[in-house]
């Protein structure tokens, strides 16, 4: 099939034929990054700038990486050391970035809807890396190329998001990357926690954590998400542990071959237990991290090249 | 899409006596298989080098390292005429460092795929020789490019095109000498 996007924003409207395109595309990035010499010329000429305009490690570096091993010119953005500093919108920068022909743009941002803003300030592609509580399509097809690495296939597999999902741009584009791909979806968290257009998400939706662990093949714990948190949602962050928490208990009492997934970054010992995110017999974190890479390739290759006419 | 043949240039029993001979001709330049590799270029190329490497084994008793090389991901029209294709996965299953390789494509035409090839396998590790053998020689050369070995030179027009056809993707064995795209898009082509 031919990919005729010239933005990723999100995987809300994202069809399953595009998302195994994307998939099958990462996979032959895999084998590249395999090679003795991981890099090919294919974005060679394209400059991207990376604008991030909220704190990240593994989506810049993954962002980065994917963009050098693509021979693309690459500038990188952070708030600490831009003008925005000094009170410049985003209306300003990005047509700063257009002013110096920059051919894509990914972008961090604390408010939903800012990648969306931006594809109407510049003629470049955009890529969401990140917006307010909205979505993080590229952390969800890594996810689901992971997924897909274990298990072969994605139709039917029963995926349970335990944690932050309030909060969690990644619950939200895993929930219409993983139903779009015909898995079954549940949540889990504190009531409190729960959106309130969850029900419209064809989810099924947990206040106990054994019964979304018995539920599911596949558990993807979400980060307790403190910086966004403008009210307290559960007393503490101990007894959130003990009534949420993923625990190697909970998973024996399961009694069932579990695989552990985290978008990272952890807070070891709150919404997953320490032991558990290293145990590669249940945990598939770091693969995920790889994928991370594979996947933001194909995503730029796929938006890099010419449109069809 | 369907293009008007013009000629039949080479049949199945042409096709298998123009690898057999590809291969004596790999195997007498090499003196053997000491150190040989067989790297075909996807889609067709790789095909080939599959029959080369079976024929050497009928000659030699030796089964050589097969290699498949997809070059999509090096051409420099990317952005230009195939805007988006699809990339195929390379799969080179052994360590080409100071092997002398043989890359095979079915049409040498502007030099471009070749060169493409060539960057992709340096990717690879660092060969001691490549050398380059092509079912179909139709010239147009844009890059300074020469094969090794030449199953048929087969002079076109700028309005022509090679076809190769193998059982393994077209249900047939066969090269064709057919109309390029854009002349028979003229009513009297």
């Amino acid at each position: 099939m031919s990919f005729k996007r010239k933005h990723l924003l999100g995987l809300e409207d994202v069809s399953a034929e595009e998302i195994t395109h994307i998939l099958n595309t990462a996979e032959t990035f895999k084998e590249v990054l395999a090679r003795p010499i991981p890099k090919v010329p294919t974005l060679r000429g394209k400059t991207i700038v990376n604008l991030f305009y909220e704190a990240s490690t593994r989506t810049r570096f993954s962002f980065e990486l994917a963009e050098k091993r693509l021979s693309a010119d690459t500038l990188n953005f952070s708030t600490s050391t831009s003008s925005v500093k000094k009170g410049e919108s985003l209306r300003d920068t990005a047509q700063n970035i257009e002013a110096m022909k920059v051919d894509m743009v990914v972008i961090r941002h604390s408010a939903p809807g800012a990648p969306h803003y931006l594809t109407q300030c510049i003629k470049g592609s955009v890529i969401n890396a990140g917006d307010g509580c909205h979505e993080h399509p590229t952390q969800a097809l890594l996810d689901m190329l992971t997924i897909r690495d274990k298990y072969k296939y994605l139709k039917g597999l029963r995926v349970a998001i335990i944690g932050d999902i309030l909060h969690s741009r990644v619950a939200r584009s895993n929930i219409y990357g993983l139903t779009t791909m015909g898995a079954e979806v549940a949540l889990c968290a504190p009531q409190t926690m729960i959106p309130y257009e969850a029900e419209k998400w064809n989810v099924r939706i947990f206040n106990d954590v054994d019964e979304a662990i018995a539920f599911a093949d596949i558990v993807m714990a979400l980060r307790i998400q403190m910086e966004r948190q403008t009210q307290n949602f559960f007393p503490t962050l101990r007894e959130y542990h003990n009534y949420f928490g993923i625990t190697k208990e909970r998973l024996d009492r399961a009694n069932k071959k579990i695989t552990i997934m985290h978008p990272g970054p952890i807070n070891r010992g709150i919404e997953l237990d320490s032991d558990l995110a290293d145990d590669d017999r249940y945990s598939v974190i770091l693969n995920q991290v790889t994928n991370g890479v594979a996947i933001r390739m194909a995503v730029l290759y796929l938006l890099g090249g010419e449109l069809q006419e | 899409m369907t293009r008007k043949v013009k000629a039949k240039i080479i049949d199945e029993k042409g096709l298998k006596r123009t690898i057999t001979r590809l291969a004596h001709e790999i195997l007498e330049r090499n003196r053997g298989t000491e150190k040989l590799a067989i790297v075909g270029i996807r889609t067709r190329g790789a095909y080939l080098a599959q029959r080369v490497i079976k024929e050497i084994k009928n000659i030699e008793g030796i089964s050589l390292p097969l290699g498949a090389l997809d070059i999509t991901l090096y051409r420099d029209d990317f952005r230009q005429r195939l805007k988006q294709p699809v990339v195929q996965q390379s799969d080179i299953p052994f360590d080409i460092d100071e092997k002398n390789i043989v890359l095979i494509d079915d049409v040498l035409y502007t030099g471009r795929t070749t060169r493409a090839a060539l960057e992709a396998l340096m990717s690879f590790g660092r060969p001691e020789r490549i050398q380059l053998a092509v079912l179909v020689d139709r010239g147009h050369r844009q890059l300074p490019i020469k094969p090794d070995y030449v199953g048929k030179n087969i002079p076109t027009s700028i309005g022509e095109e090679i076809q190769v056809k193998m059982k393994e993707v077209d249900d047939e064995d066969c090269v064709l000498l057919v109309e390029s795209p854009d002349e028979s898009e003229t009513p009297d082509a």
